[in-house]
């Protein structure tokens, strides 16, 4: 029985908060590697694109909310999204065209486009700060949990619970749809195969005839729809708050390099690997311990790695590691 | 005379805005944005040293700058005895920690060959040694923690005069800057800018958690200053009396003598600011002034050939046998010494030690803006851009609120539009900012004074 606490503790604890941020890293992170192996530059303007797609279903939602409209037990927010995809593929449609596609066609050096996309980024932040100001929100409406610590309790008889918030099962499966049907799209159909092809070798690319200006558009409409989808599963599951999702850019290159930058799996399994580190290392073994020792070799300390104000230290330990040790990444990075 | 003609006009453009500032607004804020702008103009010095000489995209400037304005406590905050007694064994005994583990690492990496056991070792290793290290410092950061926390409740520093911290703020982000530069500094440009963003990061991170070391983000305030106190001055004689000789023509068209004395003290408690930001003022001139000379000599000797040389073609220079590994650390330990300087002159500047509010949005990427727009690879221009755009960037929101009044004139008072632009009129900063980037970026990409390459 202690031993089923023990595992139960583990798997409320970790592992489902893991999963869940690791799903929004992972988001994050593909949409990083997508514009990195195709545009060929790292987007400074990553946090603040996803929360500017996020901006559009906050207000969206309150606006539905003051309509009535609603999807019951879910959270109206997953309505939203699709107007939300929209309107950010609008922005980033209108951003490519006033800036990247001046550097793209004069093939200027990856540094100017940082810099460029770090200009965006203060343009973005701006917007959205003038727009919906710079507070911290929530828009989670229906119902909020899943699995109830206690009722778990109730039912099974033991003495730890498991919690399941129903944003963290969104979340999980969400991502799961949107990142399979995103490999599918890239492997099977012959548009993403256009696309890496000429990720792979632009010149070649072209001679083959494929439309750069087509493979750009169908780069930025998917990663409008990840960083939208991404920015409102993690302002559902925490809250939307601006400067958090800056913060946030720093994690999911994090997660994109450790998974090998440029190669969407890398990325998809380098938000877990990240999210898994920083909890795994930031957790409290104490309780979980306590379950698998006998009682007089109970712990005092809290058994604890690193306390959990290191939760960054971690990600970016590991990232600083893995670029000391294998700068491509766990998967070899640069294709998609 | 070489052809300087339109970095005058800039400079004196530059110069009359703050005397606009000083004239509308008043000639305290005019100081203080004056100040700050040369506290930029160091810190772009820096990063125009790593960017503009030598290419190298260095997104940590936060953490140096962090890490200056640390050096400032630990130099010239009085020791806590008490403190050091409880847990000071506890602290030195972790830091002995760290360094066998540093030796015993690279001793490892030396002896054995390239194998799975020696990567399996050393992460042992360095778990093994942080599980030690927070055996030992725990009871200790707890002790020390607990001295008088309201106040203190860190180790102090070293109780010595202010100006010795920026000596030894270059120093500290220098030795960080050669750790970093080992680490990361054989990275492609964006990965490179990455990894010194998250390492700024974690340093400001640490900062910050670690309480015993200066307070974290309880903040350490009162900080000794090179300047005068205001309070002080207002009651020394020969300060009294100069601004009883300046002001004289006015008062004596004043009656009574005790309204003469009142005005006059206004006039004393005024003056008494403006002198103090004035010796600061000095102060950071002649610190960029000699920078400004030092960099300026460096950059049109063989030395500084030698780094354009290796900016513009690493492989040519490379074969003309220059140890480019070398040189990158070595101008990347420059700059970041440069930048930990600002930092502490910062921190003087406040007199506080706010370790929560570095962001990486104000920190780096501001100056980063300030190198871009002011000229990359040109010490004036880098200059003029820690001017301007600080400038700006203190300014965007009066200027905003006043475009939003002319242009929502027309609506009432009460529109939903207008009080809400001018809510957020402070945020037009970064739009500012983020457009005048993208501008320079696309129209003038060498920036407002270009580099200028000398033939001899």
């Amino acid at each position: 029985m202690d031993f089923l606490n023990a595992i139960i503790i583990l798997f409320n604890y970790t592992l489902i908060p893991a999963l869940a941020y690791g799903s929004q890293l992972a988001l994050g992170a593909i949409f990083v590697t997508l514009i990195y192996a195709v545009l060929r530059f790292a987007n400074f303007a990553t946090g603040d694109m996803m929360s500017f797609g996020t901006m559009f279903a906050v207000i969206l939602t309150y606006y539905f909310q003051s309509l009535g409209f609603g999807l019951g037990v879910l959270p109206t927010a997953l309505l939203t999204i699709p107007f939300a995809v929209l309107m950010m593929i609008l922005y980033m449609l209108i951003i490519d065209k006033f800036v990247f596609s001046y550097y793209r066609i004069k093939k200027s050096p990856p540094v100017q486009f940082a810099m460029v996309s770090v200009g965006v980024m203060f343009v973005t932040q701006a917007l959205i700060r003038i727009i919906i100001g710079p507070s911290d929100r929530r828009f989670l409406d229906g119902e909020k949990f899943i699995i109830k610590a206690t009722e778990f309790k109730e039912m099974t008889g033991l003495a730890e619970g498991i919690t399941l918030k129903s944003t963290q099962a969104i979340t999980i499966i969400v991502t799961l749809i949107v990142v399979s049907i995103m490999f599918w799209f890239l492997n099977r159909t012959k548009t993403g195969t256009s696309m890496r092809a000429y990720s792979d070798n632009e010149d070649l690319a072209l001679l083959s005839g494929i439309d750069p200006k087509r493979v750009v558009l169908i780069t930025w409409v998917i990663a409008g729809i990840l960083a939208t989808i991404g920015g409102v599963l993690y302002g559902l599951d925490k809250s939307y708050r601006p400067f958090v999702y800056f913060n946030n850019m720093l994690p999911i290159f994090a997660a994109a390099i450790v998974g090998g930058i440029g190669n969407p799996y890398g990325a998809f399994f380098g938000g877990y690997v990240i999210a898994f580190a920083e909890i795994l290392l930031t957790y409290s073994y104490k309780k979980f311990v306590a379950y698998l020792l006998p009682s007089s070799l109970e712990p005092n300390s809290l058994m604890q790695l690193l306390s959990t104000d290191y939760k960054f230290v971690v990600s970016f330990s590991i990232l600083v590691i893995v670029l000391l040790i294998r700068p491509s990444g766990i998967f070899k990075g640069k294709t998609i | 005379m070489r052809n300087y003609e339109n970095v005058i006009y800039a400079y004196i453009i530059m110069l009359l805005l703050i005397i606009c500032v000083g004239l509308f607004q008043s000639w305290s804020i005019a100081l203080t944005i004056l100040n700050y702008c040369l506290i930029s103009a160091v810190m772009t010095i820096g990063a125009n040293i790593q960017w503009g000489y030598a290419g190298l995209i260095n997104f940590g400037i936060m953490g140096y700058t962090a890490l200056g304005g640390l050096a400032v406590v630990l130099v010239s905050v009085d020791p806590v005895k008490k403190a050091w007694q409880v847990g000071g064994l506890n602290i030195l005994g972790s830091i002995w920690i760290i360094v066998a583990i540093v030796f015993i690492t690279r001793f490892i990496l030396k002896r054995f060959g390239k194998s799975l056991i020696r990567n399996y070792s050393i992460a042992f290793l360095i778990i093994a040694g942080v599980i030690l290290i927070r055996v030992t410092a725990t009871p200790g950061i707890e002790a020390i923690e607990s001295v008088d926390p309201a106040v203190s409740g860190f180790l102090g520093g070293m109780g010595l005069p202010v100006l010795m911290s920026w000596i030894i703020g270059a120093f500290l982000a220098g030795a960080l800057a050669f750790i970093v530069g080992k680490i990361a500094l054989g990275l492609r440009a964006d990965y490179l800018a990455i990894a010194t963003l998250l390492i700024a990061e974690i340093i400001v991170s640490i900062i910050k958690h670690e309480e015993w070391l200066a307070r974290g983000v309880k903040n350490v305030i009162g900080l000794k200053r090179p300047a005068p106190y205001e309070v002080e001055l207002q009651k020394t004689q020969w300060f009294r009396d100069f601004i009883e000789k300046i002001y004289s023509n006015k008062l004596e068209l004043i009656n009574t003598i005790a309204q003469k004395k009142i005005i006059l003290n206004q006039l004393i408690i005024d003056a008494s600011s403006i002198f103090v930001k004035l010796c600061f003022t000095s102060l950071f001139l002649s610190v960029v002034i000699i920078l400004l000379i030092v960099t300026q000599k460096a950059l049109y000797s063989p030395w500084g050939r030698k780094m354009r040389a290796i900016r513009d073609n690493e492989e040519a220079a490379s074969a003309m046998g220059k140890n480019i590994v070398k040189e990158h650390l070595f101008i990347f330990i420059l700059g970041s010494a440069i930048v930990g300087l600002a930092g502490a002159m910062m921190v003087t500047n406040d007199g506080l030690f706010t370790p929560g509010s570095y962001r990486p949005m104000r920190y780096t990427f501001v100056i980063w803006v300030m190198v871009i727009v002011g000229g990359t690879g040109n010490n004036f221009g880098a200059i003029l851009g820690g001017f301007v755009v600080w400038f700006l960037w203190v300014e965007a929101a009066p200027i905003s609120l006043f475009l939003i009044d002319l242009f929502t004139a027309h609506l009432p008072e009460t529109n939903m539009i207008r009080s809400h632009l001018v809510e957020s009129a402070p945020y037009f900063r970064f739009l500012l900012i983020g457009i005048g980037l993208l501008l320079i970026m696309r129209y003038r990409p060498q920036g407002i004074i270009p580099e200028k390459i000398i033939k001899q």
